[in-house]
């Protein structure tokens, strides 16, 4: 494909009607939307409050809350495990505590549960991919904590609470904001580098919704840098970690506790059983479910497993009715589909534009109502459709150096200049396509604040729970999230484990779900948990032996 | 829902397919040697699914952090060898494509608590760093373009805190130690030197300190004690007539 500065042809002769009406554009600035209007485009193209995004769940303990399409369908799939497929009597891994992912919570569970005192060769960390991949290492920008002088935890829990609509479990925004400090103390010892003054002193930035500026960030790379740390002290005590396992269903005793899972090697097929004492569930979230066909910032192996692996054994689902899109999603070049723009583009003047190069909507509106309207524009035809069909609006970028001075996007938008420059694309010269992307499960299984589900003896922490951020998380918590909640699992499991006995290993839940599906007259099409997102064209599809 | 509407948004489906090969025409690849027809536009990633892969390895975040789907490729009938993310890279027409989803390199098993950061500490762990012969092959296979070479000598003359700099951006996918003619295992030594230097040389926060005490104390529990005890009518209003901090400049995160 040919292209001028790393756009084709089509998509150039947009931007030349951009720069034609640039300075129009500059000079009479679109005005903020009155609450009617807002709640009228949100009604009309925001997937939460959309009709047809969601639907009514009829089985299970949830039966009756509406939640999206994409899990629905998982909840009423058939469970992908065939009871008659694994032989109980034969235990492959006896151990005092199985963790399920690889991720954040899961490695921070670890390392909290040996120093809880459960010796490491008891520890089980099975992980559908490799030790690491999870949404954790994307992270970007940041970890709050309310550590400086002006600041307090009491402030950090209030924004907490009215960033989620007041919707989260109070005790659980408490453990947030009251760890926090803790939790950048750790790091501090594990030898995180994080941005600091030259006193030693954080530098430390606003993020949306926060009252304080309490970001603490490695440059543009903090999830990376803290995942890095956690998982090298991880390997140096040698937990046990089992890559391209992950878990199909999980196991109950006669008793009624959890007893540990069923994990399937990926490369093998083979079925491995794993006895427990107890069992945390940090599966990450589900972003490659593209729940209401969204594109997704999430790692490929963000399906949301826990979620259904849970509901199986009956434990209850929160806040699962709202999902986090982001407004600018980068929608060109196709390697960037779904990743994220920072919002301070849009800070900083740049203004979204349409393909005749016509200004539709106030640059700042909550993000949300913003990724509404960039929607609408797109849905009546006045966004850009690039080569392999994704729309778009215009982020007009070079909007920034002219307000605020050559260079100014250079040096503050370093990183962003970085990963469109690899492309191509200049973008303090032309400006950058953009798009909603799917960000966050906002919900998830419910815990308490020592992170324990209904069931005894199963845990959850990190993006699979659901609580903490009640119906909307703010930026900079979910890295907090997965330090606070994974170490509370470890120490909580760990002391758990010390009193638990398990009896006899069952898969019965499964067949009464099964029931339950029979019952509610389901006729499932598709078996869940779906472990890996599938995108192969259809036409390879169709000839494609279903080796699961 | 129906299945149509299942169909991802970044998955082609066969219209889509067919309207996406005629706009961008298609062009050939080589996976380990075997021939497919793509259309141009697309990842390697993306490129290899559509040709009717399914990763099980190889593929990670898919945007360029996780170091999962290292590839090297060579492009028919020249010389120079090309490293490079299948999730980054486009594909370009008879490409040869190989990916290296793993790399067998051992990582030193240490206690940071137990170390100091001395001048010879990371020679005493990765003594083989002092082989470095200079050939730069290292800088030259890296994805992310971190000079990899000089981080390496930065770390022979035990200069902590620079390697920890030069090497921040990496992702530890690993094709600098394969290519590497003295068996160093770069990736694992600078992980080493940024642990170093985050515990032992970065000037600590006293705020932290101090709020951590305060926390330990228990001096913020009545506070938020009363905030979750206030009905919602209350601590609305309070939320909304609480005061913002004015924003520092910089970069804010996402």
């Amino acid at each position: 494909m040919k292209t001028t500065d790393g756009y084709p042809d089509y998509m150039m002769k947009s931007i030349k009607l951009v720069e034609e009406k640039r300075e129009k554009n500059m000079s009479k600035p679109v005005k903020p939307m009155s609450m009617k209007s807002r709640e009228d485009v949100l009604s009309k193209y925001h997937p939460d409050y959309m009709k047809g995004t969601k639907r009514e769940l009829k089985v299970g303990i949830d039966k009756g809350t509406n939640l999206y399409n994409g899990i629905v369908d998982l909840l009423e799939a058939k469970p992908v495990l065939d009871p008659k497929d694994v032989d109980l009597s034969k235990i492959d891994y006896d151990v005092d505590l199985l963790i399920i992912g690889g991720g954040g919570a899961g490695t921070v569970a670890a390392l909290f549960a040996y120093e809880s005192g459960v010796p490491k060769d008891k520890i089980l960390i099975v992980t559908k991919l490799r030790h690491g991949d999870a949404n954790s290492m994307m992270a970007q920008g940041g970890i709050q904590a309310a550590d400086r002088p002006e600041d307090s935890p009491a402030l950090h829990y209030l924004d907490i609470y009215g960033g989620g609509h007041f919707t989260n479990k109070p005790e659980l925004a408490r453990s947030l904001a009251l760890d926090a400090p803790g939790i950048i103390s750790w790091h501090e010892e594990l030898g995180v580098m994080y941005d600091r003054h030259e006193d030693g002193e954080f530098q430390e930035l606003s993020g949306g919704g926060t009252c304080r500026n309490r970001m603490h960030s490695c440059k543009d790379y903090s999830g990376m840098e803290l995942m890095r740390n956690i998982r090298d002290k991880a390997r140096n005590l040698e937990i046990p970690v089992l890559e391209f396992c992950p878990m199909a269903e999980l196991l109950m005793d006669d008793k009624g506790q959890l007893a540990g899972g069923v994990a399937f090697n990926l490369e093998t097929f083979e079925y491995y059983v794993i006895r427990a004492k107890a069992t945390i569930l940090a599966t990450g979230g589900s972003g490659r479910l593209h729940l209401a066909n969204y594109p997704t910032t999430n790692h490929y192996g963000a399906t949301g497993d826990g979620l259904i692996m849970a509901y199986h054994i009956g434990a209850n689902l929160l806040d699962l009715d709202t999902i986090q899109i982001h407004p600018t999603g980068d929608a060109y070049p196709e390697p960037l589909v779904g990743i994220l723009s920072t919002e301070k583009i849009r800070g900083l003047g740049a203004i979204p534009l349409n393909k005749n190069g016509d200004p539709f909507v106030f640059p700042l509106e909550p993000r949300d109502v913003e990724s509404a309207m960039f929607i609408q524009e797109c849905k009546q035809g006045k966004g850009i459709v690039t080569p392999t069909g994704m729309p778009g609006v215009w982020l007009d970028s070079p909007m920034i150096d002219i307000i605020h001075g050559e260079g100014t996007t250079e040096t503050k938008l370093a990183g962003e200049v970085r990963k469109f420059k690899r492309f191509g694309i200049d973008m303090a010269k032309h400006p950058i396509l953009v798009y909603p992307t799917l960000h966050y499960q906002n919900g998830g299984v419910e815990i308490n604040e020592k992170t324990e589900t209904k069931i005894p003896g199963l845990f959850a922490a990190g993006e699979v729970s659901g609580g903490v951020h009640g119906k909307n998380r703010l930026m900079g918590n979910s890295l907090l999230d997965f330090n606070v909640f994974g170490r509370r699992s470890g120490i909580y499991a760990a002391k758990y484990v010390k009193k638990a006995k398990i009896g006899k290993l069952t898969l019965n839940h499964l067949d009464k779900y099964n029931k339950m599906l029979e019952q509610a007259k389901i006729k499932p099409a598709k078996s869940a948990p779906i472990i890996l997102p599938e995108y192969r064209g259809e036409m390879a599809i169709s000839r494609a032996l279903d080796i699961f | 829902m129906t299945k149509k509407e299942q169909v991802l948004l970044e998955k082609p489906d066969v219209k889509k397919a067919e309207d996406v090969e005629k706009k961008a025409g298609t062009i050939e690849v080589f996976v380990m040697g075997k021939s497919y027809k793509v259309p141009a536009g697309l990842t390697i990633m993306k490129a290899l699914e559509y040709a009717g892969y399914r990763y099980i390895r190889g593929c990670g975040c898919r945007a360029g952090f996780c170091g999962a789907c290292s590839t090297i490729y060579r492009i028919e009938d020249e010389q120079k060898l090309g490293f490079d993310l299948a999730c980054q890279k486009v594909v370009e027409d008879k490409m040869y494509l190989v990916q290296l989803p793993f790399v067998p390199a051992t990582k030193v098993e240490y206690d940071i608590d137990k170390l100091e950061p001395t001048e010879s500490t990371i020679l005493e762990i990765y003594p083989e760093i002092a082989r470095c012969v200079s050939c730069n092959t290292c800088t030259k296979s890296c994805p992310q373009d971190i000079e990899v070479m000089k981080y390496i000598q930065r770390a022979v003359r035990g200069e902590i805190a620079k390697c920890a700099e030069i090497s921040f951006d990496c992702i530890q996918c690993g094709l600098c130690a394969m290519r590497c003619p003295a068996d160093i295992k770069h990736y694992h030594v600078s992980q080493l030197a940024r642990r170093l230097r985050g515990k032992y040389i970065d000037t600590k926060s006293k705020n932290l300190a101090k709020r951590l005490k305060e926390v330990e104390s228990r001096k913020y529990d009545s506070e938020i004690e009363k905030l979750m005890k206030m009905d919602k009518k209350e601590i609305m209003e309070l939320y909304k007539n609480r005061k913002i901090e004015v924003e520092e400049t910089g970069p804010r995160g996402d």
